[in-house]
């Protein structure tokens, strides 16, 4: 019988190698894995390149990884943020490389990744310094430019209730990127508020069907990062 | 010389523009302050490109889910009949032409539509774009909310945008604090002045030829 359910975070991240490409849910603080994240930490994989909306922040959860080194290229929209400190003070010693990709044009790169198209062609961008050395192409009388996919070897996500079988749903905002990103990762790992048996989940309220998950591990009471930074914490 | 409107005002004067029943999206900055103006006898509903249709005002402390964010990362609520989706599904909303208004803040607007509104390209900056490129591309009618000049009394309103674009041709409206402005065929026109102001402040406050409004 197939069942999902690892025990442990660090066990559900041991085998993330050295120069992996890793999807990390989460919209800020929304969504975002924390528990993984740390336990990716503890593993201490480097040279890894991570694609999240964000670069983190405070001194936890995503930011934490990229301030403890193990980051050497981001993929993302917006790597400014109030609370975001690391990142900018990486980026500008040289000592992370980072692709700016358009919100709309990232979202889009992830699902293609995960629903097998190549490429595509938007308006986003067209017109400006992002669409320099990019292939463009008019149809029906405007101009587009050619994305291509994006796909990952490991996706980090949280969601609100998982089942043995991996089927998920979300709370709110913090759905975000995840269902995307568990499309296009070779191995999707959720943590998990609420970890249920199969057939607990209403199929009607699956919103990421098992098929796109690899493995599912409980945290029930997951710590937010506004909380964290709030309380003035660091990790590790 | 009068001050115009206010920030509150120009929100305002904005939100009338927008028909009854719209879905809007609201940029970060004054453009917020428009929810607070909607209307008598309106309802827009509101997107947030993270993911979520029918956002509703800021929570109380009991009401605070820390899950519930806006684009901005502000806790926000729902109203009812609110829904959330992922971010593919979100930026399909704006790509697809579903969202109809789209109110943005700027560093500048050019004569023929073109905005600046997310780097200044300075060396060493780091370059942040968020959704600002899809929303120009994807909505139909982008409002642009923004003081006439910088602190420093440069105009914001320009013949052509120095700062890098974030689309071209794309800007419908202009909400200042002295005016409301067009983007036409031939170049900024007046729509409307504020109490007190004079076409000729706003001609010499605007950094590209502005016709006056048409009567």
């Amino acid at each position: 019988m197939i069942d999902k359910t690892y025990l442990s975070v660090a066990e559900a991240v041991a085998d993330i190698p050295d120069g992996a490409t890793v999807m990390v849910g989460g919209f800020g603080a929304s969504g975002s894995p924390i528990e993984l994240l740390h336990a990716l930490i503890d593993q201490g994989a480097t040279g890894l390149t991570v694609i999240n909306n964000n670069t983190g922040n405070g001194d936890v959860g995503l930011a934490a990884l990229i301030g403890n080194g193990q980051v050497s290229k981001m993929i993302c929209s917006f790597p400014r943020s109030s609370q975001s400190r690391v990142f900018p003070k990486m980026y500008q010693a040289g000592k992370v490389e980072l692709e700016l990709v358009p919100q709309g044009t990232l979202a889009e790169r992830i699902r293609s990744g995960g629903a097998g198209i190549p490429a595509f062609y938007t308006p986003t961008t067209v017109g400006t310094i992002l669409a320099e050395d990019k292939e463009s192409r008019d149809f029906d009388g405007r101009t587009f430019v050619m994305e291509r996919w994006l796909k990952a070897d490991f996706a980090l996500i949280k969601c609100e209730v998982a089942d043995s079988l991996g089927n998920l749903t979300y709370n709110k905002t913090a759905r975000n990127f995840s269902p995307l990103m568990c499309m296009a990762a070779s191995t999707t790992i959720a943590q998990a508020k609420r970890l249920v048996a199969r057939g607990e989940i209403d199929p009607e309220h699956v919103v990421t069907p098992g098929i796109f998950v690899d493995r599912v591990v409980e945290v029930s009471q997951p710590v937010h990062e506004d909380t964290l930074i709030a309380a003035g914490r660091s990790y590790p | 010389m009068s001050n115009g409107w206010t920030r509150e005002q120009m929100a305002a004067r904005a939100a009338q523009d927008i028909p009854d029943g719209s879905y809007v999206n609201l940029g970060i900055g004054i453009p917020e302050l428009v929810a607070k103006f909607v209307p008598a006898g309106r309802e827009f509903i509101y997107h947030t490109e993270n993911g979520m249709l029918g956002m509703g005002p800021p929570p109380t402390d009991e009401e605070r889910d820390l899950d519930l964010m806006n684009a901005g990362k502000k806790y926000v609520t729902e109203v009812p009949g609110a829904a959330y989706f992922h971010h593919a599904d979100s930026f399909s909303m704006i790509r697809g032409g579903h969202i109809d208004v789209c109110v943005l803040g700027t560093m500048q607007v050019a004569e023929n539509g073109d905005l600046a509104n997310w780097s200044t390209g300075e060396p060493g900056a780091i370059p942040a774009v968020g959704g600002a490129m899809d929303l120009v591309q994807g909505v139909e009618r982008i409002y642009v909310i923004t003081q006439h000049t910088t602190k420093t009394g440069e105009p914001k309103l320009v013949e052509r945008c120095s700062y890098p674009l974030t689309g071209t041709g794309v800007v419908s409206r202009i909400y200042t604090d002295l005016a409301v402005v067009d983007v036409t065929a031939d170049g900024f026109r007046v729509f409307e002045l504020a109490p007190e102001i004079t076409f000729e402040e706003v001609e010499q406050k605007t950094g590209a030829p502005i016709l006056p409004a048409e009567r």
